[in-house]
């Protein structure tokens, strides 16, 4: 018999998926089971921007039919998940969280989505993020915060706060978010989550609102190791309509998914060691080194020197990208517009005067000059080059070891307000999850442990090789299995 | 000092349409002509989250186009995002080929007033069409149609070695030309499918260093490139004369007024912000490919026009305007093909082509693609003529109504009664009659004024309609006035 709607959105994804398929639930009792929570619980959270009651309905009466004739299509198949709302969904109001595209309703799917609804996931909404996913702490959102389950006065990370935040809210079972400088790291981290980054090209980014064409990449959310591992073999692959993403075959996520940690060679920058850090979330990081070392991993002393222009490198990077991705919200063709009685250049101006937050104002000057006649090669070009060698200094470490492991940020969750009057504040949340956006290489966020004076969660960070994300999976798994998990945040 | 003093400096860069069926970043058709807004998807619409995705049959026309012209063809080359805001413009930047283009170098040879000259090129690169801003079209106001959007481009870009209006024109009719039989585009001026810039500037004659040019815009068909660069060039040589400097800047042509006017600025140019395009892998091109390419090159229009000169003993005139448009030119080498292949054919062939079908042609502004008349069918006129069915002026008549309607050149003859007539008795008659009428005449003649042979044949012919068999006319006159 079934079990009760609020046992039910404890679970796993994997065990929810276990579940159906042994048919001890459906999955329109699973999806009502979240719409329950959501509904019980996002007042407080603010993670989703929209539900999609209805839809979620159908699909999850899809998916018990095929559950009932033995077809499922996937571990996926009539599993509730939720979207960044950077996410296209044809039918589905998408607004990246900005007044720009308020109403804009697309014709088409990112080529993700409908991997996930080919899978048989079923989509219970969109989820709140920073407008255009610029910012570190879902503070930019054009419509309103969104709050850590683990403490409601600090913010769940950013830009992907509300995919974070619905995991560890139990609100779904997994999500889907996108990573330009650690939008998936930070708030899994801060929320106790596990967040992928896949390698730049693993995922198509076809119908995905480009914020930083050359860094964005789409990632999974779960409250376990494996969950993620099951939400990006579903997404990861070739797609014709994207042409930076890899033709390269998809490794099996699962197989090896168990195979521990010995004999693994982890690389630690010392850069990444070298201070700055809030002391408790060292002392939780140390600690999960000092367990890979008990469970057989070998801890190898790397150096990662360029690192440290990173964030300088990707301000000019992002931003130049940014000013041209968003050029298209002219206020011509969809979204919002303004001032079109008075002119071509009062539309233009009113329109993102008025459909623009701070932030991507601030993106948009900052890269329209860094791309301006005159400063290009000192900037974007020289910006360009650091990248190089930000990859070579990878490639270095990764002679000597499989993984490189290391802090996903200098501190646990910090309040909501308190770093939104200084944006170089905000930019440092990302020091070290930048790297690997730079470098184009997998990283992924796995929690290990509660700050102690804060009770709030560390995440460790794992970088691997190009398109290694078997062997991140597999060691974040390894230490998952020895530290247990987090205790569930009350909400 | 007149304009004579003066040398034009004249560099042109072309934009010519691409024949795909499909556009270059999405599967969105290009034909022209459909209805606003039809031929449209998320990718040309510039919708938040679509991706180009390159058609690799842009890539081969413009190797293909780089090789004819004798570029270089780049192994890797880029393509970089141009940024400005425009209503047509979807995405808020534009798609070109900026620091690395496909092509680089090469040159068209020009020939001008019987010299031969090559003018280099520069670049050619691949990039994306905007849409079409449409005014009066709703009362609410302008509307945009995005048909055009994504379609491809090649912008051939030549080097400032052009020195007269001439020239400029030889240039651009021969590189169409090319383009046209590389099947690479279809030289369509009005319809927008070949466009043309042209920077202009002026120097002493003798000076070394070149003028500040001048970009002017908007000329859509060779008069008002004439027109244009024509009357540009007197306004700065006129501003130099009276003291004034040449400001950098660009100028549109307004073609009802046949001048040019200040568009923008050197400050007012736009800072396009160029970097490369983040969303696509730089272009690789493969010897393989290259290789491919090469093998499949047509005959080019330099040339056919020797080989017609050479196999075919047709005049550099004739041959030349036979092979200015490919289509004219594959309708000559069909009709030899059909009635069979002589210097004697050839000049006939290229008669007619480049004398009655090219003035109907105009008159009906017809392409060659929509002319009824087909080749088998001009050399079935050549040998109703060998046959002498009908005559010189019964084959203009027939020719004619075959262009026009497409009819069966022997029903044309039939149903319009054509066919000469070499009855020896119908014509014998007729001579008999205009000898009785014209003593005065046969009398000079008989004089030893031979030349009035002419006249009676002349006179025989009226008599006769027009369908008398020369050869026969001549013949019995000659008999008859020697009587």
């Amino acid at each position: 018999m079934s079990a009760p709607s609020t046992e039910l959105t404890t679970l796993s994804l994997a065990d929810a998926s276990a579940l159906l398929a042994g048919r001890g639930a459906s999955s329109r009792e699973l999806v009502a089971a979240a719409l329950d929570r959501i509904a019980a619980t996002d007042g407080r959270i603010g993670a989703f921007l929209r539900t999609t009651p209805e839809r979620a309905r159908a699909a999850a009466e899809a998916a018990d039919a095929r559950a009932a004739k033995g077809a499922r299509r996937s571990p996926l198949d009539g599993v509730p998940i939720a979207l960044k709302d950077i996410f296209l969904t044809k039918g589905v109001e998408t607004t990246c969280a900005s007044r720009i595209l308020e109403g804009f309703v697309p014709p088409y799917d990112a080529t993700v989505v409908e991997r996930l609804e080919q899978a048989g996931a079923v989509v219970v909404g969109k989820l709140n993020m920073d407008e255009f996913a610029m910012g570190s702490s879902n503070e930019n959102s054009a419509f309103k915060p969104c709050h850590n389950p683990y403490d409601l006065a600090r913010t769940p990370g950013g830009s992907s706060g509300g995919s974070a935040a619905a995991v560890a809210a139990r609100q779904v079972y997994g999500t889907l978010g996108t990573d330009t400088g650690g939008s998936i790291r930070l708030p899994a981290a801060f929320c106790g989550a596990v967040g992928v980054k896949p390698t730049y090209g693993r995922v198509s980014r076809y119908g995905v609102i480009a914020f930083a064409s050359s860094l964005d990449q789409v990632g999974p959310l779960g409250r376990t190791v494996r969950d993620a591992a099951l939400l990006l073999q579903a997404i990861a692959g070739h797609d014709p309509r994207d042409l930076t993403s890899s033709t390269r075959p998809v490794d099996d996520y699962l197989a090896g998914l168990e195979g521990g940690a010995r004999g693994l060679r982890i690389g630690v920058p010392r850069e990444w060691l070298a201070g700055g850090l809030a002391p408790g979330v060292e002392r939780a990081v140390r600690e999960a080194l000092a367990r890979y070392e008990r469970l057989g991993a070998t801890l190898v002393d790397v150096s990662l020197p360029h690192s440290r222009y990173g964030i300088a490198a990707y301000y000019l990077i992002a931003p130049a990208e940014a000013s041209s991705n968003l050029a298209r919200y002219d206020g011509v063709r969809f979204g919002l517009r303004a001032g079109e009685a008075r002119g071509l250049k009062e539309m233009y101006s009113e329109t993102r005067e008025r459909g623009f937050g701070a932030e991507p104002k601030r993106r948009i000057m900052l890269g329209t000059y860094a791309l301006s006649a005159g400063y290009y090669d000192a900037y974007y070009l020289r910006a360009q080059k650091v990248r190089t060698l930000v990859r070579r200094d990878f490639d270095e470490a990764f002679r000597a070891c499989d993984v490189v492991a290391g802090p996903v940020a200098p501190t646990v969750a910090f309040r909501l307000g308190e770093k939104t009057a200084d944006p170089l504040q905000m930019y440092l949340a990302d020091v070290f999850t930048i790297t690997a956006n730079l470098a184009a290489l997998p990283g992924l966020s796995v929690p290990c442990g509660l700050e102690r004076e804060s009770g709030m969660p560390v995440g460790l960070q794992l970088v691997g090789r190009p398109f290694d994300e078997a062997t991140l999976l597999r060691a974040a798994r390894a230490l998952e299995r020895e530290a247990g998990p987090l205790p569930a945040p009350e909400v | 000092m007149p304009v004579s003093d003066f040398q034009v400096v004249l560099g042109l860069e072309v934009h010519a349409q691409l024949l795909t069926r499909s556009k270059i970043f999405c599967a969105c058709s290009t034909a022209f002509g459909a209805a606003p807004n039809t031929q449209v998807c998320p990718v040309c619409l510039g919708l938040p989250g679509a991706l180009p995705a390159l058609n690799a049959q842009v890539l081969e026309l413009a190797v293909r186009a780089g090789l004819a012209l004798g570029c270089e063809i780049r192994a890797k080359s880029v393509f970089a995002r141009k940024n400005y805001f425009y209503p047509d413009l979807p995405k808020g930047y534009q798609i070109s080929q900026y620091e690395l283009p496909i092509c680089v170098g090469g040159g068209v040879e020009i020939a001008v007033d019987g010299a031969t000259r090559s003018i280099r090129l520069t670049r050619i690169h691949m990039e994306e069409d905007a849409g079409k801003n449409v005014h009066d079209v709703t009362a609410a106001g302008s509307g945009v149609d995005l048909n055009r959007a994504g379609v491809p481009l090649l912008e051939i870009v030549s080097e400032p070695d052009l020195r007269s209006i001439d020239e400029a024109i030889a240039y651009l009719k021969t590189l169409r030309a090319i383009l046209m039989t590389l099947g690479v585009n279809d030289g369509n001026l009005q319809e927008g499918s070949f466009r043309c810039d042209a920077n202009v500037s002026v120097m002493r004659k003798g000076a070394t260093e070149l003028g500040t040019r001048c970009e002017l815009k908007n000329m859509n068909s060779f008069r008002f490139l004439r027109q244009a660069i024509d009357f540009e060039v007197r306004r700065q040589v006129e501003l130099i004369e009276a003291g004034g400097k040449v400001q950098q800047e660009t100028r549109l042509f307004d073609p009802d007024r046949g001048e040019t006017r200040s568009m923008r600025s050197k400050e007012e140019a736009h800072d396009y912000r160029y970097f490369p395009e983040p969303d696509l892998p730089p272009v690789l091109v493969d010897e393989a490919l290259v290789e491919r390419v090469r093998r499949a090159l047509p005959e080019l229009p330099r040339a056919r026009s020797a080989r017609y000169q050479r196999a075919l003993g047709l005049s550099a005139y004739d041959a030349e305007l036979l092979v200015a448009d490919k289509a004219v030119a594959e309708f000559f080498d069909a009709t030899l093909a059909a009635y069979g292949s002589s210097p004697e054919a050839a000049k006939r062939a290229a008669n007619w082509l480049n004398g009655d079908l090219a003035r109907l042609a105009n008159e009906l502004g017809q392409e060659p693609a929509a002319w009824r008349i087909t080749p088998a069918q001009l050399a079935e006129i050549l040998r109703l003529q060998d046959a002498q069915t009908i005559g010189g002026p019964g084959a203009k008549q027939v020719v004619e109504e075959v262009f026009r309607t497409g009819a069966a050149p022997a029903e044309v003859v039939r149903v319009k009664g054509l066919a000469q007539v070499s009855d020896e008795g119908a014509i014998e008659a007729a001579v008999d009659r205009v000898i009785a009428a014209s003593a005065a005449e046969v009398e000079r003649y008989r004089g030893g004024n031979t030349k009035l042979l002419g006249f009676f044949v002349g006179q025989v012919m009226k008599e006769m309609r027009g369908k008398g068999n020369p050869a026969v006319v001549n013949a019995l006159l000659k008999k008859k006035l020697g009587e």
